[in-house]
């Protein structure tokens, strides 16, 4: 250390700065930590686009129903991006800064709880809309073409939205209650599980037909179906995967709320 | 003890910018069955450096925190620059710096990057760059967080403490794992902020750090303060005499030759000691132990007359017995 006269440079100033300010800088922050983890970006980026690219150009799998490749796989993707980012993401770094004590030493900052969970959100979405132009394009340069109404335009936001709203809850929920390594093991798990039988790549068509009604009732089933209601069929308004969609969402924020602990 | 009943204060008391920085009454902390913070009462003054120590598991960190709002106590009041803690934490936290014991620093992250996070969630921050180099970590600015040594870590966690120039300091064990370099300089920091006005309120095991830098110390054992006072005041006069010579000096003689209520010993051997208990070393003793020394032909080599030290005060309350 050096030491120079540092006397006169202590002379208390406190006071917190704009709750607007704080978000930006912890949503920068956060998107910065993310952008810069290796692992967070093959999953959130990497592997969707794999998928994408690899079932478009190869038939991989039957997907039936009159689509081509592309346009089946490209709103299935959409949903696996919004569940990487929101869920598997979010609980892993979540449950980490919870085992090392940053939340804890946050709450010791003006940045208040809520400010921290804006800020995770606007990161999130920051993340997301960055994750979708990318498929998107990719998407059209493997020959994209939607059979949309004008509605998608706030349809896809929406179901976007409720769907990034469920899995955060669920995220949180994970990284809230049990230790990191169980919250990495446990996220993983599940991001694999709701891959296979989400609808991402595998339509749920081909799934038998007893177990189809509840593979579209869970959260990514859900919005897949919603958003290929939506850019592949042409549908305006898929009202059952939004109603399970705001359903999943409710429940997993409200059981985030009462059982996060922040140490 | 039975446990003191909880205290309500009138609400008229819960904003002042004068009186104390800290003032604990009745204070107690259960966890399960265990009583972590057992009616603890202090007061910790404005502008001040207050030292709370404590061996391990003594309550420190519980009181601390309870503080710094991360905890409700179970019963007593806890006001903090007039605040309740657990209750108007909004209105308190811009105006406290706390460094934790340990962590709560992403691991991955750059040092000058933290820092400068911290200091946009203040008004009128320090400047990043120039706190980064007071605790010396300018050459280290770009170092992940998980590769700086202990003493660097905790100079960090010191930096992001003071980053949003606070009215009161919470220092967590500042100096564990630090060189005696960093120490020294982390010692004119505090300094320094309690020339400045600051509030310090700091735990430690180093009892010269205490002595060195605090107005006032608290020493707390099994969630009770077992002594409160300036550390002058705790150490009391001097009332010790040591010098070394050749092992095996008649002790007993030596005290025949001294005031009645001394005492005499040589622990470890060629080291003697010689305590008047309650009392001052006076010219007369001095003259008496000369004596008896010349008597025999010995010289009292580094002969010392002092008062004694914070660390046998701390040993004397807190006794002997090793802690968890």
């Amino acid at each position: 250390m050096s030491s120079p006269a540092i006397t006169g440079r202590f002379t208390p100033q406190p006071g917190a700065a704009p709750m607007r300010r704080m978000v930006a800088a912890q949503a920068a922050f956060e998107s910065r930590t993310l952008l810069r983890n290796g692992e967070q970006l093959t999953l959130t980026l990497i592997i969707p686009l794999l998928l994408l690219a690899a079932f478009s150009l190869e038939p991989l799998a039957s997907i039936g129903g009159g689509y081509t490749r592309v346009n089946f796989l490209t709103p299935g993707v959409i949903a696996l991006a919004v569940m990487s980012t929101a869920f598997t993401s979010q609980a892993i770094a979540t449950g980490f800064e919870r085992r090392y004590g940053v939340l804890k030493r946050l709450g010791a900052t003006p940045l208040s709880r809520t400010g921290l969970i804006a800020a995770k959100t606007v990161t999130v979405i920051a993340v997301e809309l960055g994750q979708t132009a990318i498929i998107l394009l990719v998407a059209l340069a493997l020959g994209w073409s939607p059979d949309a109404t004008p509605a998608a335009i706030v349809v896809v936001p929406l179901l976007v939205l409720l769907g990034t709203a469920a899995f955060s809850g669920f995220a949180l929920l994970l990284a809230g209650t049990l230790r990191a390594e169980a919250t990495l093991a446990a996220a993983n798990l599940i991001y694999v599980v709701l891959l296979g039988v989400g609808g991402v790549v595998f339509p749920l068509t081909k799934f038998p037909a007893g177990a189809r009604p509840a593979l579209e009732l869970l959260p990514t089933g859900a919005l897949s179906t919603g958003l290929r209601d939506v850019l592949a069929n042409g549908a305006v308004f898929p009202v059952k995967d939004v109603a399970t969609l705001a359903v999943w969402a409710v429940i997993g924020i409200a059981l985030a709320a009462r059982f996060f602990r922040w140490e | 003890m039975s446990n003191p009943p909880t205290v309500t204060v009138p609400a008229d008391a819960a904003f002042a910018d004068t009186g104390p920085a800290v003032e604990i009454s009745g204070m107690v902390k259960r966890y399960g069955t265990l009583t972590a913070v057992d009616g603890l009462s202090l007061t910790a003054e404005r502008g001040e450096v207050t030292a709370i120590l404590g061996p391990n598991g003594a309550g420190k960190t519980t009181t601390i925190e309870i503080c710094e709002g991360y905890r409700a106590a179970d019963a007593g009041t806890v006001r903090v620059l007039g605040l309740d803690p657990a209750r108007d934490t909004a209105a308190l936290l811009p105006r406290v710096g706390v460094m934790l014991q340990s962590g709560g620093i992403p691991p991955a992250v750059p040092a000058a990057e933290y820092l400068t996070l911290l200091s946009r969630f203040y008004a009128k921050p320090q400047d990043p760059a120039w706190l980064l180099d007071t605790v010396g970590l300018t050459g280290s600015a770009r170092t992940q967080y998980k590769r700086l040594s202990g003493g660097q870590q905790q100079r960090l966690s010191l930096a992001a403490a003071l980053v949003g120039r606070p009215e009161l300091v919470f220092l967590d064990e500042p100096t564990a794992g630090m060189d005696p370099q960093a120490r020294h300089a982390t010692w004119d920091l505090i300094a320094a902020m309690r020339a400045d006005g600051v509030s310090v309120i700091l735990t430690t095991h180093f009892m010269e750090e205490a002595e060195r830098l605090a107005d006032h110390v608290v020493i707390i054992d099994a969630g009770r303060v077992v002594a409160d006072d300036s550390p002058a005041a705790l150490t009391g006069s001097a009332g010790q005499l040591r010098f070394r010579a050749e092992p095996g000096l008649d002790t007993d003689s030596l005290l025949s030759a001294l005031p009645a209520e001394s005492a005499a010993k040589e622990s470890p051997a060629g080291h003697y000691l010689i305590e008047v208990p309650g009392g001052t070393v006076e010219p007369a003793l001095l003259a008496a132990v000369t004596a008896w020394c010349a008597e025999r032909g010995v010289l009292p080599n580094s002969l010392r007359i002092e008062s004694r030290t914070l660390e046998d005060v701390f040993l004397e309350l807190t006794g002997r017995e090793l802690r968890e």
